[in-house]
């Protein structure tokens, strides 16, 4: 199998996974989309670690989805205080800290 | 590119390859697309099907069982918990959106047009090594314990830290 189709297969999700957090307002779906682009690495690190038959990058896949996981968890934790303080999630509407 | 007509290229694997990335590249544009917050999540489902099935044709089978345990087991099941605990009417809602929603696609096809000029540039036509089977998990094991141990001590202390926090935040005092 070709390197690129891995690759290139994380460049899309990535991708997309960055006009999700730009483009959407809700904080669950700007969640979801940092889920895409961290997904797009581990594609990355797997296909590397077939390429030069090693296992570190394998590893690597392990932390970052344990590291994911912790994210999502605080993250979520986080929308649900400001969804209790606020009524909404809309990001756009926080804007309380700028200058 | 005649990716599917190079001799030194199984053939299955790649078509294989392409139907379960067809599969979620569909899934990540409804994601990022879909009007309703449960249908973003289910399709996002899909997306970590398949990149655990990917890990998978890449002999990185424990990664792969690692991923469906934790993306498609857990943290879905934490993103429909939000869902519900965040939103008042479940169904079709039309402001999902910011105001300038449009100024993001140029954003990412200029970074995917990076991107892929970039990979194309480096690894064109590098074919991957035939990986013989499974990964052995004996291997990830040994390397998680010995040259990585520090990593994964900090790494308890980060899910930890995490789960405690995440308590304090959410709980009502």
């Amino acid at each position: 199998m070709y390197a690129v189709n891995y690759l290139l297969l994380g460049a899309v999700l990535f991708s997309i996974g960055v006009y999700g957090v730009i483009a959407r307002r809700n904080a669950v779906l700007v969640l979801m989309s940092v889920e895409l682009i961290l997904n797009a690495v581990n594609l990355n690190f797997v296909a590397f670690a077939l390429m030069t038959s090693t296992i570190d990058g394998q590893v690597f896949v392990l932390y970052v989805i344990g590291v994911a996981a912790a994210e999502v968890g605080v993250g979520l934790a986080m929308v649900l205080l400001v969804y209790r303080n606020r009524r909404s999630i809309s990001l756009d509407r926080l804007s309380e800290m700028k200058g | 590119m005649s990716v599917l007509l190079a001799a030194d290229v199984s053939v299955a694997q790649n078509v294989g390859f392409y139907i379960i990335a067809a599969a979620m590249v569909f899934g990540a544009f409804r994601v990022v697309s879909a009007n309703n917050v449960v249908h973003a999540a289910l399709w996002l489902v899909i997306v970590l099907a398949g990149v655990a099935a990917l890990y998978i044709l890449a002999a990185a089978e424990f990664v792969g069982v690692s991923q469906i345990l934790v993306y498609v087991g857990a943290v879905m099941v934490l993103f429909l918990f939000g869902i519900m605990l965040t939103r008042a009417q479940l169904g079709v809602e039309r402001d999902l959106n910011n105001r300038y929603w449009g100024a993001a696609i140029p954003v990412a096809l200029m970074l995917l047009v990076v991107l892929a000029w970039a990979i194309l540039d480096a690894f064109d036509d590098q074919t991957m090594p035939d990986p013989g089977g499974a990964t052995p998990t004996q291997a990830i094991a040994d390397n998680v314990l010995s040259n990585s141990l520090v990593p994964f001590l900090a790494l308890s202390f980060i899910l930890l830290a995490a789960a405690v926090g995440a308590i304090v935040l959410a709980r009502k005092d």
